[in-house]
């Protein structure tokens, strides 16, 4: 990333209540253009919440958040436009075929009916769909579903890519093959990724990581530098650990 | 994206967000079906018994006597906009348990656009469904003028657009499904019966004057003279004025509510 280029994400100063409830507490953290960043946490932690706030369903009482530059609180539709969405339950109309979900994707970032199916063949083949367009989504199976949500968060040409846990209830094959397609996206295409997880093993040692704790970040880096040379499990738990 | 693509994004926005909801209603055929029984089972049965008993005088729009099947299908149009404005509020709630709200909810336009845009295709299907029901009832002898099936529409379009407002601000107070049909009893019951849409205001004035200043105050019975008199090429002003009025109140009431800052949504998990 040169100097010039903003990051894909920066979350600067951000807290968030539920009521008296603390769910975020001063988070700060960048996640860079063309750079897997993982938020990970254990649940409970305060990934939803923050990735609620990114994605404007909450607006951010206190702190800034920024996509490719764009403030989401002053400017919410330029910063909106920049970013697509994985949420962790599915936002697919499974009542619809994987090409009327997308041709309803594109009219939400303006698109015609043409142009919209046009992308979607481009983004569906590029996560293996391109042969399901005519498919209802409520026919295909949990790991094709995901990616057919992934296909259609990717439509309008986002440069942030949120992920909120995607890959909850898919078997191994199917988490593994995701993963592997969403690293390849950040550095194939310069996407921005900020994937929210528990799971370490979805994380590459090159992978940027962001520790949330009890709405705290605890931890920001290189996954190989925070792992310190042991498992980045074992880090990951000593880190909770030492911050309950 | 948004300011880049200009009008025509907007353009490509609002029909895109109309045809997903003609899409489903489409798909939902049984809906369709459910929408025609409710108030013909109400001219067929309710309406052919209670003739003799609720005989209506003349009284505006009105120039002769009519029959009760006759004054009644103002009322039962004005029904089927008010179960299509609650099923669009049903569906909200739907959307928002599954998740697919969500996909709305983050688009780059603003909220009141995309609203509005939901509120315009369950006007449309509403619109759609009052006709079906009008045509039927020609079938059954119950005609207005001609030309009045023409005059009807933007009454049809405004009373479906406030009664589709007031779903859309309830369906961001109701948490979950499981409360809809209870909130949709202390809703749909009250405004339809406490109404002019099944007996004149007059004659409920006879029986309890309360409750006809209830229903005088009541929105639905807007909507019934508006689309009564519309039928035979009049405008009720009083109907048109409330029914303006009422239909702003609840979308900046609906509007407010989903905004992620200020309303409803913004204070529940």
């Amino acid at each position: 990333m040169t100097d010039a280029a903003p990051a894909a994400l920066e979350v600067d100063g951000l807290s968030f209540a539920y009521g008296k409830k603390k769910a975020l507490d001063g988070v700060s953290f960048t996640a860079p253009a063309g750079a897997f960043t993982a938020l990970l946490g254990v649940n409970g932690a305060g990934k939803t919440t923050l990735v609620n706030l990114v994605t404007r369903l909450f607006a951010a009482r206190e702190g800034r958040i920024a996509i490719c530059g764009r403030d989401l609180g002053s400017a919410p539709g330029a910063a909106l436009a920049q970013l697509g969405v994985v949420f962790q339950s599915r936002a697919l109309d499974p009542n619809l075929t994987v090409a009327q979900n997308a041709v309803y994707h594109g009219a939400l970032h303006g698109m015609g009916r043409r142009e919209a199916l046009s992308r979607a063949e481009a983004t569906l083949a590029r996560v293996g769909l391109a042969d399901r367009m005519r498919e209802r989504v409520g026919r295909l199976s949990g790991g094709q579903q995901r990616r057919a949500e992934i296909a259609q968060a990717l439509l309008h040409g986002p440069r942030l890519l949120v992920c909120d846990e995607p890959t909850t209830g898919l078997d191994i094959e199917s988490r593994a093959a995701i993963v592997r397609d969403v690293h390849a996206l950040a550095k194939e295409e310069g996407v921005g990724v900020l994937w929210a997880t528990h799971l370490v093993d979805e994380i590459d040692a090159e992978d940027g990581v962001v520790v949330l704790d009890a709405g705290k970040v605890i931890a920001a880096g290189r996954a190989a530098d925070i792992a310190e040379g042991r498992p980045l499990a074992d880090a990951f738990l000593a880190l909770t650990g030492a911050a309950a | 994206m948004s300011a880049a693509r200009g009008r025509a994004g907007w353009t490509a926005c609002f029909l895109g967000v109309v045809r997903r909801e003609l899409l489903r209603f489409l798909q939902q055929k049984e809906r369709f079906l459910a929408a025609l029984v409710r108030p013909l089972v109400w001219l067929f049965i309710f309406a052919a018994g209670f003739r003799a008993v609720l005989g209506v005088s003349i009284m505006p729009p009105y120039q002769t006597y009519v029959l009760y099947e006759v004054y009644v299908v103002p009322g039962l149009v004005a029904m089927t906009l008010l179960f299509q404005g609650m099923q669009s509020s049903l569906s909200m709630v739907y959307d928002r348990e599954t998740g697919t709200m969500r996909g709305l909810l983050v688009s780059p336009y603003p909220r009141w656009f995309l609203l509005t845009a939901k509120l315009s295709g369950a006007v449309l299907v509403g619109v759609a469904q009052a006709y079906a029901f009008l045509g039927i009832a020609w079938l059954y002898g119950v005609e207005a003028p001609p030309l009045g099936y023409l005059t009807v529409l933007p009454a049809l379009a405004l009373s479906g657009m406030l009664l589709a407002a007031i779903g859309l601000f309830l369906s961001s107070a109701i948490r979950q499904l499981e409360n809809f049909a209870g909130v949709m009893n202390f809703v749909i019951f009250p405004m339809f019966f406490a109404s002019s849409a099944l007996y004149p205001l007059w004659r409920v004035r006879d029986g309890s004057p309360l409750l006809a200043n209830v229903a005088l105050a009541n929105p639905f019975t807007h909507c019934v003279e508006l689309i009564r008199f519309a039928l035979f090429m009049q405008v009720n002003w009083l109907s048109l004025g409330v029914v303006l009025a009422m239909g702003g109140a609840f979308l900046a009431a609906a509007f407010w509510a989903y905004d992620p800052a200020r309303g409803l949504m913004a204070r529940r998990r």
